[in-house]
């Protein structure tokens, strides 16, 4: 084809010059930082795998016991915050698409209002909501998880509201109340299989929320994953570079996942 | 069974007869749990937040709190805030958009496009401190590219500015917030783009239109409200971010950071609750902000059916 229509598609040529340059310039962040994490204190010249043998040196723990600490506090906080996704928001969406789909617009106008609110700010009022909290449960940092569920809001609703509204849940459900299904075997056995995507799109953009979340954490004075890498930044660059590639990556394969998912389905959709 | 109750909630009741009235009292129920949430962890914080800048420490309500945005300090903190977020959503957004066109020639379903995307979400959503960390080992003082430029050019651009190394002040945030900024762009601004029809492109040649008239007459009128809308919400994301800055910056200069150090110590300003203050000022901001996202965005939506 050499003569194109005239459109915004741009040429092979173009697009593949303007995607490289834009690759290399976005890859020079990440490369410097993996590359940190093969050098020296002090000699530029020279590259070592030691700060990787570091993490697993037993004579170093004590270096790194608040990096594990806070890794454990924040996996902590992902189980209670997907579990606060699963347990409140979920069926909150599913009641309305069920029987209040006049509600709907409140519901979205509130799970996308943290977009609007600035987290700094969110933490100023936080910072005497916790106090109740530490009284009612201790100030242990899983109590974190009911602020950042708040954070997380927008992530999960979008996902598990695109899905359900890609489906006719009223005609599915009176389908099979009227074949002699009770509310709960509807929604565990009808609802909840088709949902099956964006529930699971909802849960690993929470878990990617929780991992990077580092604002309420430092505010609340709580060890989380991305407060101890920075404390550990001072002392150790190297190690807390390491971990900062991995999460990074993690993140990264999670999303990846969900966006493969949902090329599946549309394919197959196309395929039907 | 009264029969003013309308919509989908009498239509299922109906089946449950003479119990139809409890039973839909006892479905509002189903919405507590989640009401009651966000009530005590969206909506308490949030008043809180904005309101205790208007009462004194003794909890008395007062206006003169806001005597603090008078305070060169602060006023400084919101110009240096204003200004790096409108840099870095105009070059985010200009750049973003290039490279949004650039993946305009790749397939929509293809693998490329589904890294991009992936990629794209991790840097605009979930990187904070650690891009900072990125970019300390990039352009820090034993940068990568600090040192290379050094050796290579003799140009050290940690000696460039008077006020210190230049990623560690506030100027020095437009390159970190950038690379969250530009990915953001590509996620916002890309449904726009895939929008655009090929038949537009071909009524327009076949009314004798060059590809330079298409562009300027029929595409960028087009893209304008969606381009802007995003550009806005670039604003709003580098405005309201906090972790990337707390990584490389250890007193205030913007706004977020400026909270922080009233909420740990609070000195400077001499009012009480200047953190309060300070968050209302974001509010407004934001609030102001994202109305004019909503309008661009409605504008935008016409074309993409």
């Amino acid at each position: 084809m050499s003569r194109r229509p005239a459109g915004v598609i741009p040429s092979r040529t173009a697009s593949a010059v303007l995607l490289t340059v834009a690759g290399i310039l976005f890859a020079l962040p990440l490369g410097a930082l993996l590359l940190s994490t093969f050098r020296v204190a002090g000699d530029p010249g020279a590259f070592t795998v030691s700060h990787y043998a570091a993490i697993f040196d037993p004579g170093q723990e004590l270096t790194y016991d608040q990096l594990f600490q806070g890794i454990g506090n924040s996996l902590m906080i992902c189980l209670i915050t997907v579990a606060i996704v699963l347990l409140v928001l979920l069926p909150t969406v599913v009641l309305v698409e069920l029987r209040y789909p006049r509600v709907r617009r409140i519901v979205e106008f509130v799970c996308l209002l943290p977009l609007t609110i600035p987290t700094v700010v969110l933490v100023v009022g936080f910072v005497p909501v916790y106090q109740v909290v530490a009284g009612a449960f201790g100030s242990a940092a899983w109590t974190l998880s009911f602020a950042i569920g708040i954070i997380v809001l927008p992530y999960a609703y979008r996902p598990i509201q695109t899905n359900i509204r890609a489906f006719d849940v009223v005609v599915l459900s009176e389908a099979a109340r009227s074949l002699g299904a009770g509310w709960l075997p509807v929604v565990v056995r009808v609802i909840l299989p088709n949902l099956r995507r964006g529930i699971l799109s909802a849960c690993f953009l929470t878990i990617a929320v929780v991992l990077g979340e580092y604002t309420i954490a430092s505010f609340l004075n709580q060890t989380t994953f991305q407060t101890a890498l920075l404390l550990l930044q001072q002392t150790d660059p190297y190690v807390s570079a390491i971990f900062a590639l991995f999460a990074l990556a993690f993140a990264f394969v999670l999303l990846l996942a969900i966006g493969t998912a949902g090329n599946l389905t549309r394919a197959k959709r196309r395929t039907r | 069974m009264t029969a003013t109750a309308s919509g989908v909630a009498a239509h299922i009741g109906s089946g449950a007869g003479t119990h139809g009235s409890r039973r839909r009292s006892a479905g509002w129920l189903g919405f507590s749990p989640f009401a009651l949430y966000v009530l005590l962890f969206l909506a308490i914080p949030t008043v809180y937040a904005v309101g205790s800048g208007f009462f004194t420490k003794d909890g008395a309500f007062t206006f003169a709190n806001l005597a603090a945005f008078a305070n060169p300090t602060i006023i400084g903190d919101f110009v240096s805030s204003f200004w790096v977020s409108a840099v870095v959503a105009l070059l985010g957004a200009v750049l973003g958009a290039v490279v949004c066109y650039a993946l305009m020639g790749t397939k929509p379903d293809g693998v490329l496009r589904t890294i991009v995307d992936s990629a794209s979400s991790v840097l605009a959503q979930f990187g904070g401190i650690m891009l900072a960390f990125a970019f300390i080992a990039l352009m820090g003082i034993q940068g990568v590219l600090s040192l290379f430029l050094k050796q290579t050019f003799g140009v050290d651009i940690n000696t460039l500015s008077p006020n210190g190394p230049l990623l560690y002040q506030v100027a020095g945030l437009v390159f970190p917030y950038l690379y969250f900024s530009v990915p953001l762009m590509v996620l916002t601004f890309m449904p726009a783009m895939e929008g655009m029809r090929q038949q537009w492109a071909e009524a327009a040649a076949t009314l004798g239109a060059s590809r330079a008239t298409y562009w300027r007459r029929v595409a960028l009128p087009i893209l304008a409200p969606a381009f802007w809308g995003s550009t806005v919400l670039l604003f709003a994301n580098a405005f309201s971010s906090f972790a990337t800055a707390a990584a490389l910056i250890d007193q205030g200069g913007i706004v977020p950071l400026a909270i922080k150090q009233q909420l740990t110590s609070e000195t400077v300003v001499g009012v009480s609750n200047t953190a309060g203050v300070l968050a209302l000022g974001m509010i407004v901001v934001m609030v102001a902000v994202m109305a004019l996202y909503t309008a661009l965005q409605r504008r935008a939506r016409r074309w993409q059916r």
